[in-house]
């Protein structure tokens, strides 16, 4: 027994140094042949993500369902395919340097993501300045939807007003004419409140701005107690939201409508569990959208990482498509920058949601639903679809977008 | 608008007691070993995390809660042990340095063990009803819980602290180290015993709090701050400043946030009232703590040690 551990030991020791001599050898190959062809052959993807902190869940969803896309395809549009992942740490200025990195050194095709509409502020100029393309699989801040659009841009998730949007046209549509409006005190939060406005003409009953990060809501449950309004809307993504769903139930104000948007979802729903349950969210795609791609979607995420896949999952393997898509309509001449764009405004890619197409500013023109929480059968918790609010909605400020060509 | 206000006032109390189960550790380990702990809001998040492990595990709140307390305190010793033990001579920038060092370890570790998705506890059936109050106001029964957890672990302090032997050693520690060790009396024996409790305060207050804030990596460093404004107002070194600091934060924070906006809309109109209302609120703990110092500049129950 003693010998032949100690015969496998030495085998291991073997096997051990010639991998490192064949990754030692590789690694030259590569250096040599990345000098002599400039790797203009290949395709070379950067995705970054925010991978750690607190909101690391989303990232990880996006991250995964992008290279559950790529699993399945193999080379994106034909083309022998090398992911580059880095992590953006949800900081702006950590970012733009990775940014900076994957296009000038990395010299990547394409950048995809971030999951935060802060850090595509900032990544933005200098990924898009240096001709590579950017898409967006979650943020999709108001500027680029704008004046500020750009060819280089693309999002393939939606304008961030919108969500707000279809919550306050549900509102209205329920005849609400007292909803107590809460969000944290930061830009996001305050444009999610004039988002809902948008749509929504009722009266209301109370605004509440939070401390960005707070985590006990008692007082405001109180305040929302006293008041008893017709629903509640409120924007309080990650942790805020999981605090805030329980507390909810715990103050025994399920009876008030909950409307929310980016607040329960399946990256919070493992937390929230039950006390989710039958609370309203605004999508524009749920894991139990009923088309046979997106069954199939939803199947193998489970299978492959054990949770049920949110919208910023489907983003994810959505963008793996449309690149996919796009790149094989050029014939894989990435040299073909006009023809790439065409070919990406296009996209000629059957999505996870059904129906895709691009607006005039590269943003998406797409139906939203309201969506409720549901318990599954197999214990598990999941957004469904209650019915279409928005019929092929564009955001707001498509108008204002004059793309240069 | 009086039921609300006893409810708030109840919001109040019970983050209070809260922080003043933080505070506590904090307060004797800051005033009677001079050193300043960082890493004290990670024992907080921890005892969360073991809290929501051992409800996993054994499926029952109560025997959660003990292993929770017992790890614990084994993980506060560990840390003495190993790392805290070999800073108290040090200076405080050095203490710093290594507690938060501590702290991005601690974090990244539990990350790893647990995911960056955050947990949660199952509330027990027999604490999660509420009670009714006037009209549609209910409180939470788990929340009165917390409130008579907070005020029996802050009489059962009080005991110790002044009717025993080990008390007496403290609060002559707090004032006067160096004579207490001269009079030899075993500090660092002292020293380990204090932190250890600390320690197993704060993991209770983290596991208590868990079925009703979601376990997260980063929550310790949210309420170390207050912590801090809490021991500051009530003297360091004193526990009864500590629960009486703790108690004026909570009710003065939640009580700010509530109804100050409501009492700006009465002298100002309704858009600058929320504006400045909102701007106004997390500002009205540390405005509370200046105007505090300003009159007593040693904390509530400090000593001047001048």
């Amino acid at each position: 027994m003693e010998n032949r551990n100690e015969l496998n030991t030495e085998q291991g020791k073997c096997d051990q140094m010639s991998v490192k001599s064949n990754l030692v050898a590789s690694i030259l190959a590569a250096t040599v042949l990345a000098g002599a062809a400039n790797a203009a052959d290949d395709l070379k993807v950067g995705l970054m993500f925010t991978l750690s902190g607190p909101a690391a869940t989303l990232g990880e969803q996006g991250r995964d369902g992008f290279l559950l896309a790529l699993d399945q395809i193999g080379d994106l549009g034909g083309v022998p395919t090398e992911v580059i992942i880095v992590d953006d740490e949800q900081k702006p200025d950590v970012a733009a340097n990775k940014a900076r990195e994957l296009v000038t050194r990395d010299e990547v095709d394409f950048v995809v993501g971030p999951t935060f509409s802060n850090i595509a502020l900032a990544i933005h100029k200098p990924i898009t300045d240096s001709g590579t393309i950017l898409i967006s699989p979650n943020a999709g801040p108001s500027p680029f939807a704008g004046a500020d659009c750009h060819p280089n841009f693309y999002a393939t998730s939606y304008q961030n007003d919108q969500m707000h949007e279809v919550m306050g046209a549900h509102a209205k549509k329920q005849g609400y004419d007292n909803v107590f409006l809460m969000a944290p005190n930061y830009q996001a939060g305050k444009d999610s409140l004039s988002g809902f406005k948008h749509s929504y003409d009722g009266g209301i009953a109370g605004e509440i701005y939070t401390q960005l990060g707070q985590l006990d809501f008692s007082a405001e449950l109180a305040q929302i107690a006293a008041m008893q309004p017709d629903a509640l809307f409120t924007f309080m993504p990650g942790g805020m939201g999981v605090n805030l769903v329980k507390q909810y139930r715990q103050a025994g104000l399920a009876s008030i409508p909950f409307l929310s948007a980016f607040t329960v979802d399946e990256s919070t729903l493992p937390a929230q569990q039950d006390a989710a349950v039958g609370f309203y969210s605004g999508a524009n795609w749920t894991p139990d959208t009923d088309n046979e791609q997106s069954r199939a979607f939803v199947t193998a995420y489970e299978e492959k990482y054990g949770s049920v896949p949110g919208s910023y999952a489907m983003h994810g393997y959505d963008t793996a498509l449309l690149l996919d898509a796009a790149v094989r309509a050029v014939g894989g001449d990435l040299e073909d920058r006009a023809g790439l764009r065409k070919a990406l405004e296009a996209a000629e890619f059957q999505s996870l949601r059904g129906k895709f197409a691009f607006g005039p500013n590269h943003y998406p023109v797409q139906d939203f639903y309201l969506a409720e929480v549901v318990k599954r059968d197999d214990g598990k918790f999941q957004t469904s679809m209650v019915r279409k609010i928005f019929e092929d909605y564009q955001d707001n400020y498509a108008s204002e977008c004059v793309m240069p060509n | 608008m009086t039921s609300l206000f006893l409810l708030q006032l109840l919001n109040g109390v019970q983050f209070g007691v809260l922080l003043f189960l933080i505070a506590a550790g904090l307060t004797l380990v800051f005033g009677i070993m001079d050193f300043v702990n960082l890493a004290h809001g990670v024992l907080y998040m921890v005892g969360a995390y073991l809290m929501a492990a051992f409800t996993m595990i054994t499926g029952s709140f109560a025997a959660g809660l003990l292993l929770a307390l017992a790890a614990t305190l084994v993980f506060g010793l560990a840390l003495e042990f190993l790392v805290f033990r070999r800073l108290y001579e040090r200076s405080h920038l050095d203490q710093v340095l290594a507690t938060f060092g501590l702290v991005m370890i601690v974090n990244e570790g539990v990350k790893i063990l647990w995911g960056t998705a955050p947990l949660t506890v199952p509330m027990p059936t027999l604490l999660s009803g509420s009670i009714p109050l006037a009209g549609p106001l209910q409180y939470p029964v788990y929340r009165v819980a917390i409130i008579a957890a907070g005020l029996v672990t802050a009489l059962g302090l009080w005991l110790v602290i002044n009717h025993t032997r080990i008390g007496m050693l403290l609060r002559a520690g707090a004032s006067h180290r160096s004579t207490v060790s001269a009079l030899g009396v075993n500090v660092s024996r002292l020293f380990t015993l204090v932190f250890a409790v600390g320690a197993m305060l704060a993991g209770f207050a983290g596991a208590i709090i868990s079925p009703i804030l979601s376990v997260d990596t980063g929550m310790g460093e949210s309420v170390l701050i207050l912590a801090f404004v809490v021991i500051v107002i009530g003297g360091i070194g004193s526990i009864r400043g500590a629960f009486l600091g703790a108690l004026l934060v909570g009710v003065v924070d939640t009580l700010g946030r509530s109804f100050g906006p409501i009492l700006l809309r009465t002298i100002m109109d309704p858009a600058a009232a929320s504006q400045t209302g909102r701007t106004l609120a997390p500002m009205v703990v540390y405005i509370l703590m200046a105007a505090i110092l300003f009159a007593r500049p040693a904390g509530l129950f400090g000593r001047n040690t001048s």
